[in-house]
């Protein structure tokens, strides 16, 4: 629409002075060249599709799960049964999720930090350093089916016998144990390069701050580093926790077959831990269309349950660093 | 053509003690066209007075100090008194070795693998070597270029350093006494000591640094080194931590690195001006700026190179 008052006929008048605002960078855009405008598109295209995506994916489960999901899946396990409705829950894949992600963290929290802060604080000698940077990428990069597999032939060493079932002298290598101690290795690498990434980003002069008032590296370390990298190193276990929660190779190699807990011999939660069991995952597995128990209304349901941890999992990083933001940090 | 070589004159000077000190717009000097003045850098145009010392204790000695990394000499045979009632300034171009030489005060050159030290530095008439680095460290406390408090709150960063190393014994309400007169030596409490629970990053440039002047000083040190402490401050935050250093010189022994003659001038009763590693000219700040007796000083602080 034009407006009634006179403008200059031929042409915008040229602009005066700064622009308005920071954020008319469409206006801005206008004035690019061609090819620069079909980029931008295309980059507003991509992320948008991305964006729709994730939102299918989300809508897509969660309208199947809250058709599906029944309260009372979470709280029976599953039986054997003829039909949908009557082969129970899957409250043994989700507690078995949690005592995975439980285990597998708290064994990979601890040697996350331990590593990255010799790597950041000490790192010598150079050369082990190199190596052990070197190893932590290879780790990453095996693919847990790998893992697992490599799994199977230290947990069922007559040396290890003690964490799984053993009868006869045979060691069944599936147990809590055995998978929560590969899983750790699937966390492992995000730990430690979260952890690494918080302590680079203190600045040296604080370190050398908390020495030139007599604390030792020791003392630095716990109660300057570690609580300014908290953010980062909450990072790094929520998204180890996504993975070991999200991980199937490993639980279907290492925790077994089945769909419940099979306790062993010795004392109550020993006996769970060193019984086979079950996750989501793998009930999702199985339960899906081309799965051994093929209930895929219960797979959609287990799903959505897991995708819900998950989100929370993101949830959590969001609340971490919004707290981080409230103490400040230094000027650079 | 002709080039101004004189800086500007003092703009502020600090009266005796007795008077409280007062922002005042120096005279311009005397002799600001003629020879004289030109060749005494133009410092003598305010006669500069925060006072003499009352009293001055011989803390440190440093003996022929020579400090050099793996590809280079920082720091050749220095030799320099530190004294508690004075108010020491290290002046000199970058990369002189002045920052370097006052990290060797209190071992913190020993954090960086290739330093190599030669020569003696006492503390009180004993080696720092043979001191055990983290009580060293206690009696000579640092203050460093970027105000850096920790990711805590106000009253923790002071009780980090009244802490044993890295517990958290000794309760809040035990060691108030101590954090609340480190927070009023540094001039700082009447600021926070309704928000001592605020996460200490949230504060002023300004206060920051006076809270890591109170950190340094909650060590009860008997030296506290200043590596350039307002360069990365505001006009008047500067001023507030000037006077604060120099009322702080009858307590505590200080050494200042400066980029900032006028600051030099303002606050040192010692300078000692460094060249590319050389210990050039090491006296009072009046003769120093008044009457360099060597010619590199004198080029230095008349602003032909720095």
């Amino acid at each position: 629409m034009e407006s009634s008052v006179a403008t200059p006929p031929a042409g915008p008048p040229p602009r005066m002075g700064p622009p308005k605002s920071s954020n008319d960078a469409v206006e801005a855009s206008a004035a690019w060249r061609l090819s620069d405008r079909i980029g931008l598109a295309i980059c507003w295209a991509l992320g948008l599709l991305f964006c729709a995506i994730a939102v299918a994916i989300v809508l897509y489960l969660m309208v199947k799960g809250l058709a599906y999901l029944k309260p009372s899946m979470l709280v029976t396990p599953a039986t054997a049964g003829f039909s949908q409705s009557q082969s129970g829950g899957f409250s043994d894949a989700l507690i078995g999720t949690l005592i995975v992600a439980v285990m597998g963290i708290s064994i990979a929290l601890p040697i996350g930090i331990g590593v990255a802060v010799w790597l950041v604080e000490y790192g010598r000698p150079v050369a082990l350093a190199r190596i052990a940077e070197s190893t932590i990428e290879a780790i990453a990069g095996i693919p847990s089916i790998v893992l697992a597999l490599f799994g199977t032939v230290i947990f069922s060493s007559t040396a290890l016998g003690f964490l799984s079932r053993t009868s006869e002298g045979v060691v069944f290598g599936r147990s809590f144990f055995a998978a929560s101690a590969m899983l750790s290795l699937v966390a492992l690498p995000l730990i430690v390069a979260s952890t690494r990434e918080g302590l680079n980003a203190i600045p040296h002069h604080v370190r050398e701050a908390s020495y030139a008032i007599g604390k030792t590296k020791i003392a630095t370390t716990r109660r300057i580093l570690l609580p300014a990298a908290r953010p980062q190193v909450a990072t790094g276990a929520m998204l180890g926790l996504g993975r070991i929660i999200g991980d199937t190779a490993i639980i279907v190699v290492l925790l077994g077959a089945t769909q419940n807990f099979a306790p062993v011999g010795g004392a109550f939660p020993i006996n769970y831990l060193r019984g086979a069991g079950t996750t989501l995952t793998n009930f999702v597995y199985e339960a899906s269309p081309t799965g051994n128990l093929n209930q895929p209304e219960k797979a959609y349901a287990a799903a959505f349950v897991l995708l819900l941890m998950v989100l929370a999992l993101n949830a959590a990083v969001d609340v971490i660093h919004r707290r981080a933001r409230k103490v400040g940090t230094w000027s650079s | 053509m002709e080039f101004v070589t004189t800086p500007p004159p003092p703009i502020r000077r600090l009266e005796l003690e007795d008077t409280p000190a007062a922002t005042q717009v120096a005279p311009p000097a005397a002799g600001a066209d003629g020879n004289g003045a030109a060749a005494s850098g133009g410092f003598t145009g305010a006669r500069r007075s925060i006072g003499a010392p009352q009293f001055s204790i011989r803390r440190m000695e440093i003996d022929d100090v020579s400090i050099s990394y793996a590809d280079r000499d920082a720091v050749k045979g220095v030799s320099l008194p530190v004294r508690q009632g004075e108010v020491l300034s290290l002046i000199g171009p970058s990369g002189c070795g002045k920052t370097t030489l006052l990290r060797s005060l209190n071992r913190l050159t020993e954090l960086t693998r290739t330093a190599k030290l030669t020569g003696r530095i006492l503390l009180d008439d004993v080696d720092i070597r043979q001191i055990e680095p983290t009580l060293l460290r206690r009696r000579v406390t640092m203050v460093f270029q970027q105000p850096n408090p920790f990711p805590m709150s106000v009253f923790d960063n002071i009780a980090y350093v009244l802490r044993e190393q890295g517990s958290r014994r000794q309760r809040k309400k035990a060691l108030e006494p101590k954090v609340y007169s480190a927070l009023e030596r540094a001039g700082l409490f009447e600021e926070v000591k309704d928000n001592l629970d605020h996460p200490a990053l949230k504060l002023s440039g300004g206060q920051q640094q006076r809270l890591c002047i109170a950190r340094g000083l909650a060590a009860e040190p008997e030296v506290l080194l200043l590596d350039e402490p307002c360069s990365a401050l505001d006009p008047q935050s500067t001023q507030v931590i000037e006077d604060l250093i120099v009322k702080l010189r009858d307590d505590v022994a200080v050494v200042i690195v400066t980029h900032n003659l006028q600051q030099a001038y303002r606050i040192a009763d010692h300078v000692a001006f460094m060249y590319l590693g050389d210990l050039v000219e090491y006296s009072s700040a009046t003769s120093l700026f008044g009457s360099p007796r060597e010619k590199r000083t004198q080029d230095y602080v008349s602003g032909a190179f720095g």
